[in-house]
């Protein structure tokens, strides 16, 4: 490795006006954290619709709102969770931050595509919230979007509310376009003196492969889109049927609505990885430094998120066994469902051997990364019951499939994202998050989400059918009842508790303790810059040079339960710089 | 490839990942941006790929009705091929460091990539005008989108191309000018290979 980090001529002038630091940025860092509040603010947004649709669950009498409404706010809180807040999060604010960091780079190879990325992000989000103020108001859809329903008279938004959220979407695949090439130029090719790939953080890994995953799965929701919209507008039959609405032959014929299924899990399969591989990323890092051991099989670990990217694209369908598609075809699919369950599987042992006989520091960031693999557990194995065909079709639409995907999509990246940001927190601000009100946080989040989610299992088996208004019917027990009651109480309870967090997060911004640059005696790049917060351009005159991976905890004979990966391997170790795992 | 780490009394844990391999140095333009592009071709290829997987769906279903190719289609067939051949000519010009002939060769790139998007919208009028509208049948929708989304893209190209024009007539650094004229030629040529698959699968699967 006879290479000089002072190679690096890469200058990079600190702008000086407010705007051209703060608005009109190009720094990775300050995209990230716009990226970040944006998300977080959008998803507040979504968060309040649950609590507004819980209510109408859970008290039906209270005639809050009507079942226009009701669909409208579950369509909104659906597509707004799911891709503009975790998707947006996870690669535009993690990656944004972490990704040069992390591989020691002074930023993303294309500044400038990287804020043009951020500001097409805001733009979709800004006319996502316009089709609240469009006439009918947002579509009620479904997050799914199913034709012919989403354009036909009747849906709510079936004009104007389909029009911008599809609309609205394109420009959010743009942006993440923009974003996802950066992410992985990036990581391919601005990476520091000595970090090959195989010594990457395993964050970057699951960024990077999701970033991959991003660019081929969103063309197939853009091209979704598109038909979609020629569809309303234009009277082209790419999906829509001859059928008769409202008393009227349309004037659409033949199309197929199976073929938007399709395409729409063509991208909503592969989405789901897109947010679970940067969470699987965060959460092994969260882990291996909270439990001060090195991540166990390191190897298998980048291995399994890679092989997990590569099959999610071939299981979409397993969306759509109730879709009037050839069962046998759903069989294929049961079965590369199910195999994808063994690498994560192999994730899931991996921290739990990571934990063991760890010197393991119950800090806020572990608690969530802990609450994570549970929670993901759970979530995963009522996802073996719906990939299988025989058993799905009972289940399917009905509360077992929420329970399913909001403990395993929902609940479970959004732990990850709570212990991130009390892990990276003190990076980005200097200055650490209050520990106790984090842990009230952590209980009551982590315990009041199973309050919530474990009784829909329940009513789900009962036969409870989803995507209802209300349930004034006779086969629903009063004991449903009672449940859906309970369950909209602890779920506004919840909701009401992040409060703790966002005030947390404001105020430790002034008041919160000063963390120094590495407050948890972490060794990847981002705890080793010279300033903290990183200035401009992270690493000062020069770039760190990497000796190591990213896990070197509690080695025997070192000083510190610790070692930077900065820090060059003791000269008279053997085999210096060669492969040293031949066996 | 060990996927367990190795302990040893002495040494303790061993690092399973290998710090060998090459620093690539610090970022520099060229590679960053051909990778760059390269990445770029990704969510293209696979935002034509599905379009196409959607039309062999679309196809079997009982009304679908075969679109009567206008054969001007052909034609811009030929001054694509002329227009991605120009590219190759401007790359050689540059190599040899042929101001000139590069500014020749640039221009003619440009120009027969403005008649092919000319040819493609009289093979649309053409279509109109024997009633083949974008709604009048699935295959003619999906003509529409694929051919559409294709100049789009080719557009979105012609907007690289321009700058390149403006540089070459300014007559900018030699480095500079030959990077960008390669990045031009690579999408170029990738949008004509888009085009021939497309075209072959309106004429082979009609």
């Amino acid at each position: 490795m006879a290479y000089s980090a002072s190679a690096d001529s890469h200058a990079h002038h600190e702008p000086q006006s407010f705007v051209r630091k703060y608005i009109w940025s190009q720094d990775h860092k300050v995209i990230a954290i716009q990226y970040a509040v944006t998300a977080i603010g959008v998803g507040l947004v979504a968060l309040v619709l649950s609590g507004l649709m819980r209510i109408q669950l859970g008290f039906p009498d209270s005639g809050l709102i009507d079942a226009e409404a009701y669909y409208q706010f579950m369509t909104m809180h659906g597509m707004i969770m799911v891709v503009y807040l975790l998707t947006a999060l996870f690669l535009g604010g993690f990656g944004n931050y972490l990704i040069p960091l992390m591989v020691g780079a002074r930023d993303m190879v294309f500044p400038y595509l990287n804020m043009l990325s951020y500001w097409f992000y805001l733009l979709s989000v800004l006319v996502l919230m316009a089709s609240f103020f469009v006439p009918d108001g947002p579509t009620g859809a479904g997050w799914t979007l199913y034709p012919p329903q989403a354009i036909t008279g009747g849906t709510p938004g079936a004009d104007w509310g389909i029009l911008t959220m599809l609309v609205s979407l394109a420009i959010f695949i743009v942006a993440a376009t923009m974003g996802g090439l950066n992410y992985v130029v990036t990581v391919l090719q601005a990476r520091a003196p000595g970090m090959t790939l195989m010594r990457m953080p395993l964050t970057v890994w699951g960024i990077f492969v999701a970033a991959i995953m991003a660019l081929l799965a969103f063309p197939a929701l853009f091209v979704a889109a598109v038909m979609m919209i020629l569809d309303s507008t234009l009277g082209t039959s790419f999906f829509m049927p001859a059928i008769i609405a409202m008393g009227q032959q349309m004037d659409h014929e033949g199309g197929s609505p199976l073929l938007f299924q399709h395409l729409f899990w063509f991208f909503g399969h592969p989405e789901v990885y897109i947010v679970a591989l940067p969470a699987f990323g965060l959460v092994s890092d969260l882990i291996s430094t909270h439990a001060r051991k090195n991540i166990f099989g390191y190897h298998m670990m980048v291995w399994a998120i890679v092989i997990i990217g590569f099959l999610s694209f071939f299981v979409w369908a397993h969306h759509m066994y109730v879709s009037g598609m050839n069962l046998s075809f759903g069989y294929f699919f049961a079965i590369s469902t199910l195999i994808i369950a063994v690498p994560t599987a192999i994730k899931v042992y991996n921290w739990v051997l990571t934990l063991w006989k760890g010197d393991i520091h119950f800090t806020v960031p572990m608690l969530f990364a802990i609450g994570f693999i549970v929670t993901f557990i759970v979530g995963g194995l009522t996802g073996l019951f719906l990939g299988n065909v025989v058993v799905d079709i009972p289940l399917a639409d009905t509360y077992f499939v929420v329970a399913h995907f909001h403990m395993v999509m929902g609940v479970a990246p959004i732990l990850v994202v709570f212990g991130a940001i009390y892990h990276w927190y003190p990076k980005v601000t200097g200055r650490m998050m209050d520990e106790r009100l984090g842990h009230i946080h952590f209980w009551i989040t982590f315990l009041g989400t199973y309050a919530i989610y474990f009784p829909m299992h329940y009513l789900g088996v009962l036969g409870m059918p989803r995507r209802y208004y209300d349930y004034d019917y006779d086969f629903i027990p009063q004991s449903a009842h009672d449940l859906n009651t309970f369950i909209t109480v602890v779920a506004l309870a919840v909701g009401v508790a992040q409060v703790l967090f966002l005030w947390n997060m404001a105020w430790s911004a002034v008041r919160g303790r000063s963390s120094g640059g590495n407050p948890w005696n972490a060794t990847s790049l981002e705890w080793q810059t010279p300033e903290t917060p990183p200035g401009h351009g992270n690493w000062g005159p020069e770039l760190p040079e990497v000796h190591r991976w990213a896990y070197d905890y509690n080695v025997p004979g070192a000083p510190q339960d610790f070692i930077p990966q900065t820090e060059p391997r003791p000269t008279s170790a053997p085999g210096h710089g060669h492969r040293e795992d031949a066996t | 490839m060990s996927f367990w780490v190795r302990r040893e009394p002495e040494r303790g844990s061993l690092e399973p990942s290998s710090g060998i391999g090459h620093w690539q140095g610090p970022v520099s333009r060229g590679p960053a941006l051909r990778r760059g592009l390269y990445t770029f071709l990704l969510p293209l290829a696979s935002l034509f790929g599905l379009v196409i997987m959607a039309y062999i769906m679309r196809r079997h279903m009982p009304d679908w009705q075969p679109v009567a190719l206008p054969w001007q289609v052909w034609l811009s067939t030929l001054l694509l091929l002329a227009s991605s051949l120009a590219f190759e000519q401007a790359r050689k010009a540059a190599r040899l460091a042929h101001l000139p002939a590069l500014r020749r060769a640039v221009l003619a790139a440009g120009a027969l990539a403005l008649a092919f998007l000319g040819s493609q919208i009289w093979a649309w009028a053409d279509l109109q005008q024997q009633g083949g509208y974008l709604e009048a049948n699935p295959s003619y929708s999906f003509f529409y989108l694929m051919t559409g989304l294709h100049a789009l893209h080719l557009l979105g190209g012609l907007v690289a191309w321009s700058r390149l024009r403006m540089a070459s007539r300014l007559g900018a650094d030699r480095a500079a000018l030959q990077l960008s004229i390669q990045l031009c030629a690579i999408y170029w040529h990738f949008l004509l290979t888009v085009w021939l698959v497309l075209l072959g699968v309106l004429v082979i699967m009609a």
